[in-house]
C-alpha cells in the first residue's frame, strides 16, 4: 500500500512546489494563456506517441519544448500579438492531433489524459518531478531579481543589464517542461489552474513578491495533497479533485483581500 | 566638462519587415550632454532609443559604445499586473541592489514620501518620479528618458527640467530624452534632433527652430517653440488666449 502511495504523494508535492514557483510569474506576466496552449499541444505528443508506438510522455515533453521554443521565437519575429499566436498554435496542433488519432489502431483512454490519473504515476515519475523541482528552484534562485525586473518592464531590465532573451527562453522552456510532466497527474484540461490558482489565492495576503511566492507554495502543496487524498478515497478524477481544493483555498483567501 | 564620446551611431538604418523606420541616422552622445529627440508620432523616436540602448540591432551602419557604459532608463510605463505586490522602496533597490537609497535624490524626486507605498497605488506622475529616481540611483553614464513629460503638468515639467539639469551636473552623465511635446524643449538642451525616420535637422534649440525642415514638418508658428527662452514674448503675444 505505502509503496504505491509514496511515489504518488512525492510526485504531487514536487509538482505543486514546481508549478507554484513558475505560477507566480505566469500570473504577474499575464501568461496563463500560454499554459492553455501548451496543454493543447500535448495531445499532439500523445497522438505521435501512439502512432510511432513510443512512450507518449516523452513525445509530449518534446512537443511542449518545441512549442515553447517556437512561441518564444515567433513572438520576436512576427507582428502578431501573443494572444493571436498562442490561440492559433493551440488549435492548429489540436486539430492535427485529432486527425492523427483517427489513424491510431489502439483504443486510447482520453479520460485519463484529460483529467489526470494518479494510478498511472510510477516511481520513475517521482524521480523525474523531483529533478524538475530541483532545476526550477535553482533557476529561480539565480534569476529571481532578473525575473522581477522583467515583469516590471523587459526593456528596463535589458537596459539594466539583464540578459532578457536568455532568461525569457529558459522560463518558457521550464514552463513547457512542467506542463508536459504534470499532464499525467492533473490532466490537460486543468493544468493552467494548477499554475494560477495558488498565486491568485496568495495575492490576497501578500505585500511582497516573496510573500506571494511563499503563500503560493503553501496553497499549492495543500491543494495537491488534499486533492490526491480525495481522489484516492473517493475515486474522484485526480485533476478535478486538486483544482477543487485549490479553488476552496482561493475562496477562503478572499476575505483577506487588501 | 570632459567630452568623452559615450556612444556613436554611424549611418544606422533599421526597419520592421520592409518598412524602414530609421534611415541613415548618425548621432554621437558625449558625457555631460543633454540631447532632446523630437519628431511626430511614428517618426521612429522610440525605435532610435532602442537602438541606442542596444535592444535592437541595426540592419546597416554601426553603433559604437564606450565599453563600460552604464545605462539608466526611464520607460514610458511599467506593465504591472494588479496582482504584483511591490513597495516603492523595493522597486528602487531592484534597479541597483548594492547601493543604498540616497536621501538627496529621494528628496529631489519627491519619492521620499512614497517609499512604503505600493507601486500599484501611485498616480502616473508619482510612478514616473519613482522610475526616474530608480534610474538616477544607478549612477548611469547615460540616462535615457522616453517621453518623461507625458502626463506631467506645466509646473511639473519645469521642475523636471530643473531636476534633469541637476542630475547632469552632479553625475556628469549624458541625458537623452524623447519628447513629442514640441511646446517645451528644455532650455539647457545642447542638441535638439528632429527625427522623421531620418534626421531632418539638428543643432541648438534656436537653430532647429529656425530650420525650414522643422517648420515644414510641424507647420507651427515659431514662437511656440522653446517657451523657456522666450517667456516674456509668449506672454505678450498670447495674452488674448
Amino acid at each position: 500500500m505505502i509503496e504505491l502511495l509514496l511515489p504518488i504523494l512525492f510526485t504531487g508535492m514536487a509538482l505543486a512546489l514546481t508549478s507554484a514557483q513558475l505560477g507566480v510569474f505566469v500570473v504577474w506576466q499575464k501568461q496563463s494563456y500560454f499554459g492553455a496552449t501548451l496543454a493543447h499541444t500535448a495531445l499532439l505528443g500523445v497522438a505521435l506517441g501512439l502512432l510511432l508506438n513510443y512512450n507518449w510522455q516523452w513525445l509530449v515533453i518534446l512537443v511542449a519544448l518545441l512549442t515553447g521554443w517556437a512561441v518564444h521565437t515567433l513572438l520576436q519575429r512576427t507582428q502578431l500579438s501573443a494572444d493571436t499566436l498562442l490561440g492559433m498554435l493551440a488549435h492548429a496542433t489540436l486539430a492535427i492531433a485529432l486527425i492523427l488519432l483517427t489513424y491510431v489502431p489502439v483504443q486510447f483512454d482520453l479520460n485519463s489524459f484529460l483529467f489526470g490519473d494518479i494510478l498511472s504515476v510510477t516511481p520513475a515519475d517521482a524521480a523525474l518531478t523531483s529533478g524538475l523541482l530541483l532545476l526550477v528552484s535553482l533557476f529561480m534562485l539565480r534569476n529571481w531579481r532578473a525575473l522581477l525586473n522583467l515583469t516590471l518592464n523587459p526593456e528596463l531590465a535589458f537596459a539594466e543589464g539583464v540578459s532578457v532573451k536568455q532568461v525569457q527562453l529558459s522560463f518558457i522552456l521550464l514552463l513547457s517542461l512542467v506542463i508536459a510532466i504534470s499532464i499525467k497527474v492533473v490532466g490537460v484540461l486543468l493544468i493552467t489552474s494548477l499554475l494560477i490558482l495558488p498565486p491568485a489565492a496568495a495575492r490576497h495576503f501578500s505585500r511582497t513578491p516573496e510573500q506571494m511566492l511563499a503563500g503560493s507554495l503553501m496553497i499549492a502543496l495543500l491543494s495537491v495533497q488534499g486533492g490526491l487524498w480525495l481522489s484516492w478515497q473517493l475515486d474522484w478524477p485526480t485533476g478535478p479533485a486538486i483544482v477543487a481544493m485549490a479553488t476552496i483555498f482561493f475562496l477562503l483567501a478572499l476575505p483577506f483581500k487588501r | 566638462m570632459n567630452k568623452t564620446p559615450l556612444i556613436a551611431l554611424n549611418d544606422v538604418s533599421f526597419g520592421y519587415g520592409k518598412k524602414a523606420v530609421i534611415e541613415q541616422v548618425s548621432l554621437t552622445i558625449h558625457r555631460g550632454e543633454i540631447i532632446t529627440l523630437i519628431g511626430p508620432n511614428g517618426a521612429g523616436k522610440s525605435t532610435l532609443l532602442k537602438l541606442v540602448m542596444g535592444l535592437l540591432k541595426p540592419y546597416t551602419g554601426t553603433i559604437g559604445r564606450h565599453p563600460a557604459l552604464k545605462l539608466g532608463y526611464m520607460p514610458q510605463k511599467l506593465h504591472i499586473d494588479a496582482s504584483f505586490p511591490l513597495a516603492v522602496k523595493r522597486f528602487l533597490t531592484l534597479g541597483q541592489p548594492s547601493s543604498g537609497l540616497d536621501e538627496f535624490w529621494l528628496k529631489k524626486t519627491g519619492v521620499d514620501k512614497l517609499l512604503d507605498a505600493d507601486l500599484r497605488s501611485l498616480s502616473g506622475g508619482q510612478l514616473q518620479r519613482a522610475m526616474l529616481c530608480r534610474a538616477i540611483f544607478r549612477k548611469p553614464d547615460l540616462l535615457v528618458l522616453d517621453e518623461p513629460l507625458q502626463g506631467v503638468d506645466v509646473q511639473g515639467q519645469a521642475y523636471l527640467y530643473q531636476l534633469l539639469k541637476t542630475v547632469r551636473d552632479q553625475l556628469n552623465c549624458a541625458i537623452l530624452l524623447v519628447s513629442h511635446d514640441l511646446h517645451l524643449v528644455m532650455a539647457q538642451t545642447d542638441q535638439v534632433i528632429c527625427l522623421n525616420h531620418h534626421v531632418c535637422c539638428s543643432g541648438t534649440p534656436q537653430r532647429v527652430k529656425d530650420h525650414p525642415e522643422y517648420q515644414k514638418l510641424f507647420g507651427i508658428q515659431d514662437d511656440i517653440f522653446a517657451i523657456y527662452t522666450h517667456h516674456h514674448q509668449i506672454c505678450d503675444h498670447h495674452s488674448h488666449d
